[in-house]
């Protein structure tokens, strides 16, 4: 992966991104940028494309026109002079490790513990000994808040206790990117602020993060950068106090409308 | 409750408030009737079996722990962990094979699945025994030079052992592969897209996320098949196995003793079979772990185990 931190490079750099089911057209040329520690929020309508969008980045979506770029390096795709030759899965595989990514639906492992979701991965994929991934493990449980729950296997834990699970397993491969798909949705509006906490100190680290959210609080206090999606586009971006503040574009305020 | 201030427009409270009255629950005069005729009819079976010289209880006792029948026995329990052990791998195997990308290998895996799920195992053990009059010789060579790697006789390669193990193992392969499958496809998407979002490989997502989810479908049936598989072995009789039913057929051929022998055979069969059904409710506890314990009423046995080992259930 090419130089970090050397500020020239954004994080992540879409253009013109299309993306198709069937007939379908879901995605219809999305462009956007985001540096590195910048966090990054989508928002819009459920069916603007704002997940799918999300899904391409860690290329779990294949994109059908434009290009993507991680730190300067595409997604899933090799180019040769005028073409590009989708990856071999094994070097998907490793392009992914250094993006973390969190569901909605949280997807932890049930049959691992808490810590054996957070080690699995690392463990795993990058050889590192058991007992070095175990320390960082706990490290990372810590502090999401979860030092006591450790060995507890997730169907034991509140939505928002897996969450932070969740967002922990994602840390342990020590990424330089997180996505976060509207991570706190499935969760009871009172758990909804301790998955945000953690999300903030994130932020606060420096992480460079995109999260598609319906939370416009977090958004305007902790986002960079928002953009706005309908209908497979991005209608309008900016600074959140901007966007929030002083939409531009009917749809937006219609949005805005509802959700504030 | 408040019995003190009965609501305006209720029957007015009498002294008798009811609370005293003996409850008496209705009477089910036909469970009695029905126990006492299943029971007679039971007590009727039994004492004519006992009576019965063929019966002859006491041969049963000679044959039960005798040598030939023990290794009978422990034939019959290598068979069905051999064919157990091959059937299920290759059921693995098919099953990836049917949901792969790949049309050609996912219909080649329904090809097989179809064909020896479709006919019956009886005819396919006797197809493998008599493999030889279809093959003289089997020789695998390397196509297209001169190298041999193998070069026998049918009837050599092809024993009564290896034709049974073939037969048991090729047919399990296609009803478990389906077991296997319907796990699989059980787990949700969502397990295999966080596990490729933490860049797992596409084999180790199946490995260590997608099959050890997938065992909590597949155990129950698996534990069926496996008993199954005990009682199908004695079908590998018709080509002359070493097996349990082998053995008392080989016995009672010589002493004529024939319903003695086939109790001993039973009686061998249902201490077997008891033993993995008691196998298999340890099995499903143990892949429950983490989630909603899967026996959710107990049956009677498993009441029992539980009783025996002083757990709560």
């Amino acid at each position: 992966m090419s130089a970090d931190g050397s500020g020239a490079q954004p994080k992540v750099r879409a253009i013109r991104v299309r993306k198709s089911f069937g007939p379908h057209e879901v995605l219809q040329g999305i462009d956007l940028e985001v540096q590195n520690g910048q966090v990054a929020v989508l928002m819009g309508p459920s069916g603007s494309g704002k997940s799918t969008f999300l899904r391409c980045i860690n290329h779990l979506e294949q994109i059908n026109g434009g290009q993507l770029w991680v730190d300067g390096e595409l997604v899933g795709y090799r180019r040769a002079g005028r073409k590009l030759h989708e990856l071999k899965p094994r070097e998907v595989a490793t392009q992914r490790r250094s993006i973390g990514m969190v569901f909605q639906r949280f997807n932890l492992f049930p049959h691992m513990t808490a810590l054996g979701n957070v080690m699995h991965a690392p463990v795993l994929t990058k050889g590192e000994s058991k007992d070095e991934v175990r320390a960082r493990a706990q490290t990372l449980l810590e502090r999401v808040g979860l030092s006591d729950r450790m060995d507890v296997y997730p169907g034991q834990l509140s939505g928002g206790q897996q969450q932070r699970v969740a967002i922990a397993r994602a840390l342990a491969m020590q990424p330089t990117l997180m996505l976060f798909d509207e991570p706190t949705s499935a969760l009871d509006p009172e758990l909804v602020g301790e998955v945000l906490e953690v999300m903030r100190g994130l932020a606060e680290d420096g992480m460079s993060m995109i999260v598609v959210t319906h939370e416009v609080g977090f958004a305007r206090e902790v986002a960079d950068v928002a953009y706005f999606m309908d209908d497979g586009a991005v209608v309008e971006s900016g600074p959140p106090q901007d966007l929030f503040g002083n939409p531009q574009h009917d749809r937006t305020r219609a949005f805005l409308s509802k959700v504030l | 409750m408040e019995l003190a201030n009965p609501a305006p427009g209720s029957p007015s409270a009498a002294p008798d408030d009811g609370a005293d009255l003996a409850l008496v629950p209705l009477r089910h005069p036909w469970r009695w009737l029905s126990a006492a005729v299943v029971l007679l009819l039971l007590v009727l079976v039994l004492s004519s079996l006992a009576r019965n010289p063929n019966l002859d209880i006491g041969t049963v006792g000679e044959y039960l722990f005798s040598e030939p029948v023990l290794s009978g026995v422990r034939a019959t329990i290598w068979l069905t962990v051999v064919a157990m052990i091959l059937g299920v791998l290759g059921a693995v195997f098919v099953a990836v094979m049917r949901l792969s990308a790949n049309p050609v290998l996912s219909t080649v895996a329904w090809g097989f699945t179809w064909f020896f799920r479709a006919t019956p195992l009886l005819v396919q053990i006797i197809f493998w025994g008599f493999l030889g009059a279809l093959y003289q010789r089997i020789t695998i060579s390397i196509p297209f030079t001169d190298w041999t790697l193998i070069d026998a006789p049918t009837s050599s390669v092809i024993t009564p052992i290896t034709a049974s193990i073939l037969a048991l193992t090729f047919n399990e392969a296609a009803y478990a592969a389906e077991i296997v499958r319907a796990g699989i496809v059980s787990v949700d998407r969502g397990q295999q897209e966080a596990a490729a979002a933490l860049g797992l490989t596409s084999s180790q997502t199946m490995r260590t996320v997608v099959l050890p989810q997938a065992m909590r479908v597949i155990i129950p049936p698996m534990g069926n098949e496996t008993i199954t598989m005990l009682k199908s072995t004695s079908l590998t009789a018709v080509v002359g196995g070493v097996e349990l039913l082998s053995t008392v057929q080989s016995i009672y051929n010589q002493n004529f003793k024939v319903m003695p022998l086939l109790t001993v055979a039973a009686l061998w069969y249902l201490a077997l079979v008891s033993v993995l059904s008691l196998g298999q409710y340890f099995l499903e506890r143990r892949y429950g772990r983490g989630d909603q314990p899967t026996a959710k009423t107990p049956g009677a046995l498993q009441r029992w185990v539980v009783g025996v080992r002083g757990g709560k259930p």
